[in-house]
C-alpha cells in the first residue's frame, strides 16, 4: 500500500466500497495528496452527504461527517460558522449536490462562504443501482429513463459560478495531478471553491454513457474528449476579492456596532 | 431533577415574551451558534438572537430554509458550539429527516416548536398542541427523544437552559414544545446572573457510546447516520450489532426517563379527580382547580397578566357544585419520555382524570395506556383557542355525573 494513503486512511474499514474500476479511488487519493502538501491534516474536518462518493472521506482517519441526503452542505457550513479558522472539505454527488441538495449548493454558493466542495460526477445515481441524475446526459437509458432522458443535463460549475463561487474547476479522473493541485488551490483560497471531478462509474453507467464498462478505456476517453474540447476542463474562475461570509458577519459587540 | 437555575440565583424579575425568555435562556445556557428560518409563531426567537448572537460572539445564520437549518446546527455542534434552532409545526416537520440523524449520531442539539394549528398551513396566528406525536415520532426510525412543555415565559426560560444541559448529558436532540400563547404571552420572570446546568454531565452509566468527541480535538471522529460501532464504522449490515445498537440508543433514555420526568401536582393531597395538563393548557387548568378549591387570587393572578380569554372564565359565578369538586392538577414539563411511573404514582388515589389538549386527544391516549385503574376523559379543543377554566370545571362536573361520581362531590375530607 502507498505510504502516504497508508497513512491517511482508517485501515479497519478497508476494502473500500467502491467497485472494481470505480473513479472515487482517484479522488481520494487526490484530496489526501492536497491535504498532505499543505500540511493541514490537523486543521481539515471532511462533510459529505449520501452515494458513492460520499463515502470517500468515511475512509480518511481525521474528522468527518457522513451526513444526509442533500445536506452535506448546510451541515459543512454550520462547522464552518463554529470554528470559522478551520478548513472544511465536502464531498458530494452529482445526484446529492444537484438534485435534493441543489437549494443549498446556491445558497452556499451565493455566500461564498469559505468550504472547498469536491462534487464527484458520474452522471448516475450509482448506489441506488443506476437511476438518472439531473447530470446524467440527454437521452440516456438508464433504470428511471429506460426511454431515454428528456431533461438537459444540468451544469454544476455553471450553476456555481452565476450563483457567486469565487473558485469554480472542473477535472476528470484522468487528471489526477491537476485534480489534486486545483484541490490544494480551493482549499487555500478563501471563499466558496466548487471543483467537479468527471468520475467513471464502470458498472452502473459505463455501457450505457461511454459505450464500455472498462475503466480505463473511459478514462481513456475523458483524456481524449477534454483534449478536444469536447469536455470542458480546467478553472473556469478564481477571483480572491470577493468578500467571504465569515469575514463579513460580524462576531463581537464592537464588530456588530 | 436536573437543570433548573436556583432561587438564589435570580436576579430582579423582568417583564418578557415567551419567544425571548427562550432566546435570552439559551444564552444563559452557552448557546453561541443558532441557526433558523422565519415562521410564525416562532420569528421573535429568531429576530432576538439575530441580534444579541454576535453581541456575545456567537454566530447567527438564517439560512435557506428549515431543513438547512436544522443541519447546520448538528455541523455547528461538532464544531463545538452549543446550538439550537427554532420554528412551528410546518418547519418542524421539515426538520423531521435531521432529527432523526441527530438522535442516531447522537448531537446535542435544542429545537424548539412554538405550536401552531395544523395540518399543513393551518392556522398559522393561532394556538394548537398538535404536534405533540410528531416530537416524539416525527423522524422515521426507532428512537427516544425528550420534550419539555413550557406554560408560562418563566417556564420558556428555565426549560431552554434544562433543554441544553439535558441534551449534553443524554447526548440527544432536545425539543422544547412551547405554543403560540406561551410564545407570544409577555409575564415577569427571573433570570439569572449565570449559567446554571444543574449536574454535570455524568456519562458512567449512560449510553453505549464515548462523550461526544468534537472536532479539531484530535479524536478523528466518523459521524456516521448508518448504524455503527464505537469508532463510527457501519453495522447496518450486521443484525446482531444492529439490533443492540437499537436497543441501547432507545434505552439510553427510556431507562433514565424519571430522572428526565419533570411533573407537577397541585392541590393532589386530596384529589379523587384531577386534571392532566401541559403547556399553556395548563395555565387554565390551574385557574380552575384554584377557582374550585377557593383559593384564586384575583389579585395575584398565578403572577401573569390576564388576557381576554382568562377574563372570561373568571367572571361566571361560582355553582356550589365547583366548590365540592376535590380537584388536583397534575402538569406535566416533560411529556417524553412519558412520564408514566410519576403518573401512576400522583394518581393511585384519582378515580377520575380529565386531559385537556389543544389537540384532537394525542397525549390522553398515553395516559389512558398506563393508567387503567383510572377513568380518563379526553377534553380536546381545536380551533385555536384554549380551554376556559369555566370550560374544564364544567366538564369536570359533568364527568363526575357520568361517571357515577355524584356522591363524591358531597363527601367530606
Amino acid at each position: 500500500m502507498n505510504e502516504l494513503y497508508a497513512s491517511y486512511v482508517r485501515k479497519g474499514m478497508l476494502p473500500t466500497l467502491f467497485c472494481p474500476g470505480c473513479g472515487n479511488g482517484i479522488v481520494l487519493n487526490a484530496a489526501i495528496g492536497a491535504i498532505d502538501r499543505l500540511g493541514i491534516r490537523k486543521d481539515t474536518a471532511c462533510v459529505s452527504g449520501i452515494g458513492c462518493s460520499s463515502w470517500i472521506p468515511c475512509y480518511l482517519d481525521m474528522d468527518v461527517v457522513h451526513g444526509i441526503h442533500g445536506r452535506a452542505l448546510p451541515i459543512a457550513q454550520g462547522l464552518k460558522l463554529a470554528a470559522p479558522e478551520r478548513h472544511v472539505l465536502v464531498f458530494t454527488g452529482d445526484g446529492d449536490c444537484l438534485a435534493i441538495g441543489g437549494n443549498h449548493l446556491i445558497h452556499a454558493a451565493n455566500r461564498n462562504i469559505d468550504l472547498t466542495v469536491l462534487m464527484v460526477n458520474n452522471y448516475i445515481y450509482g448506489m441506488t443501482g443506476g437511476q438518472k441524475s439531473p447530470a446524467t446526459p440527454k437521452n440516456m437509458v438508464t433504470k428511471t429513463s429506460p426511454y431515454g432522458t428528456t431533461d438537459i443535463s444540468v451544469d454544476g460549475c455553471r450553476l456555481a459560478i452565476v450563483m457567486g463561487a469565487s473558485y469554480v474547476a472542473r477535472w476528470t479522473t484522468a487528471h489526477p495531478l491537476e485534480l489534486e493541485k486545483s484541490i490544494a488551490r480551493g482549499i487555500r483560497h478563501k471563499g466558496f471553491s466548487f471543483i467537479e471531478i468527471l468520475a467513471q462509474c464502470p458498472v452502473q453507467v459505463g455501457r450505457e454513457v461511454f459505450g464500455t464498462k472498462d475503466a480505463g478505456e473511459i478514462m481513456s476517453s475523458y483524456k481524449e474528449r477534454a483534449r478536444s474540447g469536447e469536455i470542458e476542463i480546467g478553472v473556469f474562475k478564481d477571483l480572491s476579492d470577493i468578500p467571504e461570509y465569515t469575514e463579513r458577519a460580524p462576531r463581537s459587540e464592537e464588530e456588530a456596532r | 431533577m436536573s437543570g433548573i437555575p436556583k432561587e438564589k440565583d435570580r436576579a430582579e424579575p423582568l417583564v418578557l415574551q415567551g419567544n425571548e425568555a427562550c432566546a435570552i435562556g439559551a444564552l444563559r445556557a452557552g448557546c453561541r451558534f443558532f441557526a433558523g428560518y422565519p415562521i410564525t409563531p416562532s420569528t421573535e426567537v429568531i429576530e432576538y438572537l439575530a441580534k444579541k448572537m454576535p453581541l456575545v460572539g456567537g454566530v447567527f445564520i438564517q439560512m435557506e430554509d428549515e431543513i438547512g437549518s436544522a443541519c447546520a446546527i448538528i455541523g455547528a455542534r461538532w464544531g463545538g458550539c452549543r446550538a439550537m434552532t427554532a420554528t412551528s409545526g410546518p418547519g418542524f416537520s421539515l426538520m423531521q429527516e435531521a432529527i432523526g440523524f441527530a438522535a442516531v449520531t447522537e448531537t446535542p442539539i435544542v429545537i424548539v416548536d412554538v405550536q401552531r394549528g395544523g395540518p399543513s398551513t393551518g392556522q398559522p396566528t393561532m394556538s394548537a398542541q398538535q404536534d405533540v406525536y410528531q416530537a416524539r415520532y416525527g423522524s422515521h426510525g426507532d428512537y427516544e427523544i425528550i420534550a419539555l412543555a413550557p406554560s408560562s415565559v418563566q417556564e420558556m426560560y428555565d426549560f431552554t437552559i434544562r433543554a441544553f444541559g439535558l441534551s449534553e448529558r443524554y447526548r440527544t436532540p432536545v425539543i422544547i414544545l412551547s405554543d403560540e400563547i406561551v410564545g407570544h404571552m409577555r409575564e415577569n420572570v427571573s433570570v439569572t446572573q449565570h449559567t446554571d446546568e444543574g449536574d454535570p454531565p455524568d456519562r458512567g452509566d449512560i449510553g453505549f457510546c464515548s462523550p461526544i468527541a468534537d472536532f479539531f480535538t484530535g479524536r478523528n471522529s466518523l459521524v456516521e447516520g448508518q448504524l455503527h460501532n464505537a469508532s463510527g464504522e457501519r453495522i447496518g449490515h450486521l443484525p446482531n450489532e444492529s439490533g443492540r445498537f437499537i436497543a441501547a440508543l432507545n434505552d439510553k433514555i427510556r431507562v433514565h426517563a424519571d430522572e428526565i420526568a419533570d411533573v407537577e401536582a397541585h392541590y393532589m393531597e386530596d384529589a379523587n379527580i384531577a386534571f392532566i395538563a401541559y403547556g399553556s393548557v395548563a395555565r387554565s387548568a390551574m385557574t380552575a382547580v384554584q377557582l374550585a378549591r377557593g383559593v384564586y387570587n384575583a389579585k395575584k393572578r398565578q403572577g401573569f397578566s390576564v388576557s381576554g380569554i382568562f377574563r372570561k372564565g373568571l367572571s361566571f359565578a361560582l355553582h356550589d357544585d365547583y366548590r365540592k369538586l376535590k380537584v388536583g392538577l397534575i402538569k406535566v414539563n416533560t411529556l417524553w419520555p412519558f412520564p408514566e411511573n410519576a403518573l401512576r404514582k400522583l394518581t393511585r388515589h384519582t378515580r377520575l382524570v380529565v386531559v385537556p389538549e389543544m389537540n384532537v386527544g394525542r397525549y390522553v391516549r398515553e395516559i389512558e395506556r398506563v393508567l387503567p385503574g383510572v377513568q380518563v376523559l379526553s377534553y380536546p379543543k381545536c380551533g385555536g383557542e384554549i380551554h376556559t377554566p369555566q370550560e374544564l370545571l364544567d366538564q369536570a362536573l359533568s364527568a363526575i355525573g357520568a361517571e357515577g361520581m355524584m356522591e363524591d362531590l358531597s363527601s367530606d375530607e
